[in-house]
């Protein structure tokens, strides 16, 4: 996982100038000491039944990317005009707006995606996560921060989505993205593998999460639940 | 008959939170104790009961192609105008529960604003819309997936409860386990899958 967070890190350094290491934390920090799924525990709603696959998970992945950096962005820039009575009402607009862009974007690009994620495409609206870090960073931050404050926390979520697919594809189906992996590997020694349907079930997604949150916790005692 | 099959399935056996995880949000911040988690849970089986229609003739009346201006579909419209709904929903709901009864305002107070960004709410719109029902069992849709919720959220709650004596390891303690907590009882939700509604109001 630290390697991941690194490659992530350097490459974005090079695509920017303004780029030092307080940017550079905003997007290394939710990928793992505060990442949005499994220490904030923010945006489970929209995210829980895609990740029976990676392709849908991977597409998912990019709208919530997309709809974190440019409502961060937005927010920001729009920051000192909004009265707070009704920045709620402001901020759902502009998801809603961003989000209606993805949904017609892969309705045009990638129909057969849109088909079996209309519904959660739609959904990222509600994704806690977007309000969360408008309410939390962009409210009160300048937009290149916002946007980088976007950029991670849309990193961090769509990183444990990704994760969380392909374990439950390889063991409920033995393939990646379609490719078959284990029956393969499992036929060298002359065996076939036996799929684990209990891993294409909505409830192993919560499992699988669980599972992270434990290891993850395990593995790093500033993140243990004291109370 | 179709409402009462539909209120049936939404409430047991398409559970919102426990076949397609909608509103988890709420569900694991408000889950730590069955007093507010109930307080929550009637809050949301009101709004999505409302919402659910108004949101249905939205869609029927003003969206769908050909609904204002022959051959002009505004569909696009949609998630805004539904958010919007749901907003302004939540709002006036919470001004009405205040004049109306203050006791039921101050009980369940923080956790309405907190609805308008429920999962499960939106979901529910969108799912109405996708699988085209019609305006009664779009009503039934929301009161039943509400009850559904608010079945969800009672049990985890008093579940936790009973596990603060409980010896977890500690890097699990707290949301490790409310996850897999819920994914068990998805399961256990799962064995009513095979139940035909139909059968009981034949």
């Amino acid at each position: 996982m630290a390697e991941d967070v690194k490659n992530i890190a350097v490459e974005e350094k090079e695509a920017t100038i303004a780029f030092g290491a307080k940017e550079r934390k905003l997007i290394t920090d939710p990928l793992h000491l505060n990442n949005p799924l499994t220490v904030q525990v923010l945006g489970i709603c929209s995210a829980m039944a895609v990740t029976s696959q990676v392709y849908p998970s991977l597409i998912m992945a990019v709208a919530v990317v997309f709809v974190t950096a440019f409502s961060s962005l937005i927010i920001s820039l729009l920051r000192n005009s909004v009265p707070s009575s009704i920045r709620m009402i402001v901020q759902l607009l502009v998801i809603a707006a961003l989000v209606q862009v993805v949904s017609l974007v892969l309705g045009a690009f990638a129909y057969s995606a849109y088909e079996s994620l209309a519904v959660f495409i739609g959904l990222i609206i509600t994704n806690c996560i977007v309000m969360g870090r408008l309410e939390a960073f962009a409210m009160a931050n300048r937009p290149w921060q916002s946007f980088l404050d976007g950029v991670g926390n849309g990193l961090g979520y769509g990183f444990i989505l990704v994760a969380m697919a392909v374990i439950r594809e390889l063991f409920g189906k033995g393939t990646i993205m379609g490719l078959e992996i284990l029956n393969p590997i499992f036929g060298l020694f002359g065996a076939t593998y036996t799929p684990n349907n209990l891993m294409v079930l909505p409830a192993a997604s919560l499992f699988v999460i669980g599972l992270m949150i434990w290891v993850q916790r395990g593995l790093d005692d500033r993140l243990v639940d004291i109370s | 008959m179709d409402s009462i099959n539909i209120f049936i399935k939404a409430a047991f056996i398409d559970n919102m939170v426990l076949a397609y995880f909608l509103g988890m949000c709420s569900y694991l911040a408000v889950s730590k104790t069955v007093k507010t988690a109930f307080g929550l849970g009637l809050a949301v089986i009101f709004v999505l009961g409302i919402t659910m229609p108004i949101n249905w003739m939205i869609n029927t009346y003003l969206l769908a192609e050909g609904a204002i201006v022959e051959g002009v579909s505004l569909e696009f419209l949609r998630l805004i105008l539904f958010i919007a709904v749901i907003a302004s929903m939540v709002q006036l709901v919470e001004m009405v529960i205040e004049k109306a009864s203050p006791s039921l305002y101050n009980s369940l107070g923080i956790f309405l604003p907190l609805i308008t960004v429920n999962c499960s709410i939106m979901g529910g719109s969108l799912f109405m819309v996708s699988r085209e029902y019609s305006f009664g069992e779009s009503v039934a849709f929301g009161l039943g997936s509400g009850l559904g919720w608010f079945l969800a959220i009672i049990a985890i709650a008093a579940i936790r409860e009973k596990l603060r004596t409980a010896d977890v390891p500690p890097a699990l303690r707290g949301l490790g386990i409310a996850f897999i907590l819920t994914g068990l009882m998805g399961i256990a939700f799962m064995s009513l899958t095979g139940l035909n509604p139909a059968d009981f109001t034949k």
